[in-house]
């Protein structure tokens, strides 16, 4: 066993293809977080004043809080005096089409697989691009906009479309929420923001790539999507970092508003640098993404890809507010190395008839630490809510952790909320099988591993869906032989 | 085609097999029989490369190599197939992309051209009507949820897919009805070809009164105590293995 153990090592320690360093100028502001730097941020984005005052209040919130402590995730404490909370590539005032951007950054972006051009038309899907702070590029604004739909990224919404702005921003994550989410709201940089309008059924599929480059920032994105009544959309997001010694905090706020009969589904693929097998470097992902269900019938499902991070802490929640709305959460994290995750879900049913789905699928390996955590809450007036989690651990090798924590507080007595856990082993049996049948050690594991996470993959979009699955096999890939 | 001499081995110090001899040719149907803890799966489990057992002793060769040099997947390349008493599951893996994954892997370290898709379809519906194995079942995970019949078929379908040159059956008996056992024996019957060797290991004689072996050997103690043609096996149907036993004692 021992020897299987040792041989699953080196199978999935990888090497991880997306650190590079982009040599480009940038305007870093130094590290440090004060009123001053808040007010530069705000400054340097144009913002409007409430937007200024909003911020500071979330500061000065931000201040008097803790951070939390209750993950099962180990880390020294972050310095957040120590980190730069702006960074934006030097580039011409005005953006007025691709060509304008710096070649350095599409560069960036094409090793990374996300052309930022046409091609990307024929696929289906436009694209924003984050790197560091700054949103550099969205594409196909054009086309979605004859549709009514509005993708640009949040520091033009606060400009251009700041009604919606206000009346939705922080009504689904108020400041208040969580450590983190308060810091997000007091320094966010910029993010993405997306607006379907009544009916309209978002035509292609939308997708945020982000990138941290800059040494010693910190990224700060907020996205908020707003489906009116009877709308659709589907957007992705994928998430890569080059390799550093230091540790970088990345803290995203995500709101998603699903009105009457609106859907809205959140795909993400994050492979964050991880660290390496000391666990040095990484990047510590402290992420609050919540979806609101304010419509009847209205749907929100996310799905996730986990891959990367040295530190992952992410519970991307619905509230299901509307009669018989819908939340799904869909999730395979993967921890090798020294990777810790504590993930999961929350189900908030407040109104009649909603029902929720969870699928967790985690996998964890070397010394990987992976927690499920998840809260179903059915309220007093939730009639008939219905949830149902399955939630599944797989271990490689003898030295990593599963731990699962189900919260259920249920107020009404006709709900039904069930619960299913298992935990299993990749077994030398199996690996014998399909050896035996000719297939490597490699490709054994990582077709194991594949069928495990199949009712996740199953969730994403296509183009996500083999994307997701390369990742995986490039994680499981190694020096055998 | 296999040429066993002298095999000893042992799992967790100890002693499974002692001193196996045993010559395999190409058209041959060789049966292994004999009680309990004699050492027969250990036996398909060490041809086929499993993990877990120290061989202290002896020599196999297959087609000239030392097969025990060979890791597990460079012996399926190479031909040797073992149908397993307790087939695996292997929930989320399609058994149709799996036999054609298998397949390839195969066919590549071979140099030849992975099977394009529409012959391969074509191939698996065939071969699965021939081992009467519901269509359905393709489209499942390997093995998962199928009853005891269902996995002992898709075992079958795999070996007439992959077409072996040196097919290990451990135990494919086990746990099948007459109806099952007769349809599985007719699977095996369609792959015996002049340049094929089956190795059907079994406790029941009933097996061979469909799958005709060549040659019927008892194994008792990790040793091959009696080699015999197939009236052996109606002997030791009779008789049990209690005379032999005593016979070797003596």
């Amino acid at each position: 066993m021992d020897l299987v153990d040792s041989k699953m090592e080196t199978l999935i320690r990888s090497d991880y293809a997306e650190g590079f360093v982009t040599q480009i100028e940038s305007d870093t502001l130094p590290p440090g977080l004060d009123e001053s730097v808040i007010r530069i941020i705000s400054s340097r984005k144009q913002e409007p004043e409430w937007m200024l005052e909003k911020r500071l209040a979330a500061y000065q919130y931000w201040l008097k809080m803790q951070e939390p402590n209750w993950a099962t995730i180990r880390h020294p404490p972050i310095d957040f005096n120590g980190i730069s909370y702006y960074s934006s590539p030097k580039k011409k005032p005005q953006l007025g089409s691709m060509d304008e951007v710096d070649p350095e950054l599409l560069a960036t972006y094409e090793k990374l697989g996300i052309p930022l051009d046409e091609q990307k038309a024929l696929a289906g899907v436009a694209v924003d691009a984050v790197f560091d702070s700054v949103s550099v590029a969205t594409t196909f604004r054009e086309s979605l906009a004859e549709a009514g739909v509005i993708f640009c990224s949040m520091s033009e919404a606060v400009r251009e479309y700041p009604a919606l702005v206000q009346q939705y921003m922080g009504t689904v994550v108020p400041h208040k929420d969580n450590f983190f989410a308060a810091l997000n709201s007091a320094v966010f940089s910029d993010g993405t923001f997306v607006y379907i309008p009544r009916g309209v059924k978002c035509p292609m599929e939308l997708s945020t790539y982000f990138r941290i480059n800059e040494a010693s920032t910190g990224q700060f994105e907020r996205t908020l999507i707003i489906a009116e009544e009877g709308s659709q959309v589907s957007y992705l997001e994928g998430c890569t970092a080059p390799m550093r010694d230091e540790n970088q905090l990345h803290a995203a706020v995500v709101e998603l508003v699903a009105l009457e009969d609106a859907k809205i589904k959140y795909s993400t693929v994050q492979n964050w640098y991880p660290g390496d097998n000391q666990g040095r470097g990484g990047i510590y992902n402290f992420v609050t993404k919540r979806g609101d269900c304010r419509g009847d019938r209205s749907h929100i499902s996310w799905t996730q890809v986990e891959t990367g991070s040295a530190v992952t802490w992410k519970y991307p929640s619905c509230i299901l507010r509307g009669k018989n709305s819908v939340g799904e959460f869909y999730s395979v994290a993967v921890t090798k190395g020294l990777q810790q995750a504590d993930t999961g879900t929350k189900m908030i049913h407040i109104g009649e008839n909603s029902r929720s789905t969870i699928v967790s699928k985690g996998i964890s390996s070397v010394q990987g630490s992976n927690a499920y955590r998840g809260l179903v809450r059915v309220a007093a007036k939730a009639e008939n809510a219905r949830n149902h989690t399955q939630c599944d651990s797989l271990l490689i090798g003898d030295q990593c952790a599963a731990h699962t924590f189900p919260y259920i507080e249920v107020k009404n007595p006709t709900a039904r909320v069930e619960h299913e856990a298992t935990t299993s082993k990749v077994s030398e049996d199996q690996l014998f099988y399909c050896r035996q049948r000719g297939l490597t050690e490699e490709n054994a594991v990582s077709m194991i591993v594949n069928g495990f996470c199949k009712e996740v993959f199953n969730e994403l979009p296509m183009e996500f869906a083999v994307e997701a699955q390369k990742l995986l096999a490039v994680s499981l890939e190694g020096a055998v032989g | 085609m296999l040429s066993i001499k002298n095999l000893c081995a042992s799992v967790d110090g100890k002693a499974i097999l002692n001193g196996i001899n045993l010559e395999v040719k190409a058209d041959e149907v060789h049966a292994i029989m004999g009680p309990n803890g004699s050492g027969k799966s250990t036996l398909a489990h060490i041809l086929s490369g499993r993990g877990g057992y120290t061989v202290s002793d002896g020599e196999v060769h297959y087609f000239g190599q030392n097969l025990l040099d060979l890791e597990t997947e460079e012996r399926a390349h190479k031909g040797v197939f073992l149908a397993m008493q307790y087939p695996v599951e292997l929930p989320g893996v399609n058994n149709m992309t799996f036999l054609r994954e298998s397949m390839n892997a195969i066919r590549k370290a071979r140099g030849e051209a992975e099977i394009d898709a529409v012959s391969f379809m074509k191939r698996v519906r065939h071969r699965a009507k021939q081992v009467k194995l519901d269509e359905k079942l393709l489209k499942r995970s390997v093995n998962a949820g199928f009853s005891g019949g269902e996995k002992k078929r898709n075992e079958i379908l795999q070996m007439m897919m992959l077409e072996p040159q040196l097919a290990i059956l451990d135990e494919t008996d086990s746990g099948l009805d007459i109806d099952a056992l007769r349809t599985i024996a007719d699977g095996v019957n369609l792959l015996r070809s002049p340049d094929r060797a089956l190795i059907v290991v079994t406790h029941y004689q009933r097996l061979l009164d469909y799958i005709e072996p060549d040659f019927v050997h008892v194994l008792a103690s990790g040793r091959i105590i009696r080699s015999g043609g197939k009236e052996l096996a109606l002997e030791l149907e009779e008789k049990g293995y209690e005379w032999l036993l005593e016979g070797a004692a003596a």
